[in-house]
């Protein structure tokens, strides 16, 4: 043990005879560490550590914001993008709807309008018919009456002509007869 | 055989420390060591002033220099990042850069170590860090020195941690109820006395496991750098000299990684140790 602390003492002295050992602890310089540290540590954290801490801390909380905000607004542009998809088919529908109606009344329209002329036709040619049948049965009784009128009237003459009686009036009911036909 | 004459071997240590004398190794402590002047070599010296109060030397030295140089650069960029966010909230140059780290610090360190209630340490912890980080990049540009290699800046923030530490967890716990929550719940009761000397120990290796690992890894670097220059002149051949610059630019790279690494680290373990005296039931 006595060796051990001689030898130390031994070695430390002369180490401090000769311009110091790093070893060595001035008190000055502890006393300005303390000052000086102390005085930086109060300087900084009143100019320093306060409003930079602060302001980190704004810009962190004004980030965490705005990413808050902008998933907010993409979700109620999602929302909005739906809505109007939805709108869209319900409309698509609406005009499909619209169209099948139109086109069922268009269809009606025309079967109707078709029968309507069907019938109107009909009707036409029936009344023609009759017309013509009615022209024809009073063109018929004037020729007749014409007919009987000439006969007479050549009776009147051939008589006039020839008055053969028998023969004339066997002739005459021949050819009334033919007419009859 | 020696072991039984002390004083041979008080003559052994005194030879050697005698031909170690011989051995001038002042120009490597010279870029290691805390100096009373800022070498400007070779363009002149300035001297810095000696103050004595009662009875202590509480002169500015080379380290206190660059802290102070640490504090302007802190606070004039700090400030001129909360003047850019006053004008826009997106970021842009230095600002952005400033705020990656603070942002790294906030999210991956404090909030993963402390856990619920982080919020109270946090501007603790972001000045450790960009103190420590702006230190140990001050003693990588030239004619820099880091203050983070002197034991004396490395305990004393490790102080200032262990403080927080402590008042972090009896502010939480009530300063009983910390005490309480130190010991492990469910051991035999015959195990206390050991318990509250281990965990009492355990309070106090915390940071001095931190000023040291610091104060280590801050001067190695520096050291290994030197070494490797002065292979050079201890060599007395041109040889070496590709494969000195090349292996001191490697450890060069390093070293700006163990800044990195460092204030990293120093800030992760103080959340860690905050977190555990804050939280105790983990």
């Amino acid at each position: 043990m006595m060796i051990i602390s001689n030898l130390l003492l031994l070695v430390f002295s002369e180490g401090a005879e000769k311009g110091g050992s790093p070893l060595d602890v001035n008190p000055g310089v502890i006393l300005w560490t303390v000052v000086t540290f102390l005085f930086l540590l109060l300087v900084l954290k009143k100019f320093a550590w306060k409003p930079i801490l602060n302001s980190l801390s704004e810009r962190e909380n004004f980030i965490k914001d705005s990413l808050e905000k902008a998933d907010k607004a993409q979700k109620d542009a999602e929302k909005l993008i739906a809505e109007n998809k939805a709108n869209l088919a319900k409309a698509d529908e609406e005009a499909q709807k619209i169209i099948e109606q139109s086109r069922d009344l268009a269809e009606k329209l025309k079967a109707q309008i078709l029968d309507e002329s069907k019938n109107q036709a009909k009707k036409m040619i029936s009344d023609a018919t009759q017309e013509i049948e009615r022209k024809n049965a009073e063109a018929f009784s004037k020729l007749k009456e014409q007919v009987a009128d000439i006969a007479v009237n050549a009776a009147e003459k051939i008589l006039k002509e020839n008055l053969n009686k028998e023969s004339q009036i066997k002739l005459v009911n021949k050819y009334l007869d033919d007419l009859k036909n | 055989m020696w072991i039984t004459n002390p004083n041979t071997v008080a003559d052994t240590v005194k030879t050697v420390t005698e031909t170690a004398k011989k051995q001038d190794t002042s120009w490597i402590m010279h870029h290691i060591l805390d100096a009373r002047e800022l070498d400007f070599a070779p363009f002149g010296v300035i001297h810095l002033p000696e103050i004595h109060l009662f009875g202590f030397d509480i002169s500015i030295t080379k380290h206190v220099v660059f802290m102070w140089l640490a504090f302007v650069i802190l606070v004039s960029t700090l400030v001129f990042m909360t003047k850019s966010y006053k004008k826009s909230l997106v970021p842009k140059g230095v600002t952005n850069l400033m705020e990656v780290l603070i942002v790294f610090v906030r999210d991956e360190i404090v909030k993963p170590t402390i856990g619920k209630g982080y919020e109270r340490f946090l501007p603790y912890l972001l000045t450790v860090f960009f103190f420590i980080l702006t230190c140990n990049f001050l003693g990588l540009i030239p004619y820099g020195s880091t203050a983070t290699s002197n034991i004396a800046v490395t305990a004393t923030l490790a102080t200032i941690s262990f403080i927080f530490i402590q008042v972090g967890g009896m502010m939480k716990n009530g300063v009983f109820g910390y005490f309480k929550g130190l010991i492990p719940h469910g051991i035999p009761f015959w195990l206390l006395p050991i318990m509250l000397v281990v965990e009492l120990l355990g309070l106090f290796t915390k940071p001095f496991a931190l000023a040291i690992r610091l104060f280590a890894n801050m001067t190695a670097g520096h050291i290994v750098i030197l070494s490797l220059i002065g292979l050079i002149f201890i060599l007395h051949t041109y040889v070496v000299v590709p494969v000195s610059v090349a292996f001191a630019l490697f450890i060069f790279c390093l070293e700006i990684l163990v800044a990195l690494l460092q204030a990293y680290i120093f800030t992760m373990l103080s959340g860690l140790f905050i977190g555990m005296a804050v939280h105790q039931e983990h």
